[in-house]
């Protein structure tokens, strides 16, 4: 009974509003409202929160560009160093070869110095030996003839007194002498 | 309203005369069961009834709504910090809800940067003049009388009609809302009839009412469950009285439907905002 009447009133009420279309001091106060909360948050609100996300923004990107920067730095002073690494092993490689080429050439040419070195030596000393050899040869000319005759006068006891003769006698013996020494060198 | 009450008070009287009055009964001061209609959203004035001034108990609601949001975001603003607090960033989170998910996800990031005020605070706003709803001794969405949703519908529309005038100049504009290219003539005598319907009447006014018609229905739904738990509790006898712990289960279930209602339905409004917006300031669509 109660919820019958309450709802047949209730029926009977509601029909006098139209819930689509709204009354004068709906609208008036539906536009003061909202003009006030468009206007705080437009003029007010929302750029003052919005100047805070771009400092923020602001922050991190910059923070982000100077980390770039401070890794680009780094990888260049690396690439610096790389380079200057690799130029100084290619000189300390280079100066190794070119010592070892010097030490090459020093050693060929102390080589042929020394062989020429030697090599003038025998010729001096061959060539000394032949001159000694010569003297030798013109010394004992001489004396050989003497001492031989010496020799042949006491074996023979005739005085060869005569130099010419004598000569002859020497230069005879001599000839068939060295006429000997090559027969038999 | 007051017929109920005076009806429903008469006829509880009779009934619950000698029976045993509880302390309960004596706080709620039972009157029967009370129907929700839609003089629920008319409710008496507090000033200035009859004139154009009318100041109800709906009004101080929504101004209630404005003062805590204007407060929350004043404070918010007032200490915004480059490191945001817990608070801060709870708002942030809102602010960008609105300027990616809604915003940019609609018109893209060029087109959204001027867009972005104007839709967060018809975000912000919505928010929190549906959540009202639900909040105990306000009661009632500041949303779920039309004046309110129509003015913001009102302000979409001046605003996607003035910036579509602004980009095309108006000959263009109107020629590309109401003659959209790539169909052949002869679909216009259909379709341009239906496009002027659209985007001078249909438009803002479907805003306005979807965003009423679902907060006029939960209030409803909500009145109904509780005003029912309470007959059945204090009026119902026997076994009956039982069924009332399901209408408080239900009236439970509404409370939390409703927050998810008042969300999407902000959502929604901000969302379509944004569609209209853009199809304003797009070359072609």
């Amino acid at each position: 009974m109660s919820i019958l009447n309450a709802v047949t009133l209730a029926a009977e009420e509601g029909a006098s509003h139209n819930p689509v279309i709204p009354p004068p001091y709906d609208i008036l106060w539906s536009f003061v409202i909202f003009v006030v909360i468009a206007v705080a948050f437009q003029r007010y609100l929302l750029p003052k929160l919005q100047k805070v996300l771009d400092e923020r923004a602001e922050l991190i990107e910059g923070g982000i560009s100077k980390a770039e920067k401070a890794q680009a730095e780094a990888a260049a002073a690396l690439e610096e160093y790389t380079a200057q690494l690799t130029e100084a092993r290619a000189e300390a490689a280079r100066i190794r070869e070119d010592a070892r080429a010097e030490a090459a050439q020093i050693l060929s040419e102390t080589r042929a110095k020394a062989s020429n070195d030697a090599e003038r030596i025998v010729d001096t000393a061959a060539r000394q030996i032949e001159a000694e050899r010569q003297q030798t040869i013109v010394a004992l000319r001489g004396e050989v003839g003497t001492l031989a005759v010496e020799l042949a006068s006491k074996i023979v006891g005739e005085s060869l007194a005569d130099d010419a003769r004598q000569q002859r006698v020497i230069d005879t013996f001599l000839d068939d002498l060295e006429s000997n020494v090559k027969a038999k060198g | 309203m007051r017929h109920i009450v005076v009806a429903a008070a008469a006829e509880a009287a009779g009934d619950e005369h000698g029976s045993s009055q509880n302390f309960f009964q004596w706080l709620f001061g039972s009157d029967g069961f009370h129907a929700p209609t839609i003089a629920e959203f008319y409710p008496e004035a507090l000033l200035w009834g009859g004139t154009i001034f009318e100041f109800n108990r709906i009004t101080l609601v929504r101004v209630i709504a404005m003062v805590a949001m204007i407060l929350v975001f004043a404070i918010v603003a007032a200490r915004a910090r480059v490191v945001p607090g817990r608070f801060q960033s709870a708002i942030e989170l809102v602010l960008d809800f609105v300027r990616i998910q809604i915003a940019e996800e609609v018109m893209g990031k060029q087109h959204a940067r001027r867009f972005v005020p104007m839709l967060t605070t018809l975000f912000v706003a919505i928010v929190f003049f549906n959540i009202t709803g639900v909040i105990p001794l306000l009661n009632i969405a500041g949303t779920s009388v039309i004046g309110l949703p129509l003015i913001m519908a009102l302000w979409v529309y001046v605003m996607y009609l003035t910036v579509g005038v602004k980009q095309h100049g108006l000959g263009k504009y109107l020629k590309n809302s109401l003659f959209p290219p790539g169909v052949p003539w002869p679909i216009y005598i259909l379709l341009t009839p239906i496009e002027f319907l659209q985007v001078f009447f249909l438009r803002p006014f479907t805003l306005a009412l979807r965003l009423t018609a679902n907060m006029i229905a939960g209030h409803l739904l909500l009145v109904v469950a509780f005003a029912g738990t309470q007959y059945l509790f204090f009026e119902a006898t026997g076994a009956i009285k039982a069924a009332g712990a399901l209408t408080l289960a239900g009236g439970f279930a509404f409370t939390l439907f409703e927050i998810f209602v008042a969300l999407l339905q902000a959502y929604v409004f901000t969302m379509l905002s944004a569609v209209y917006l853009n199809m304003a300031v797009e070359e072609e669509h």
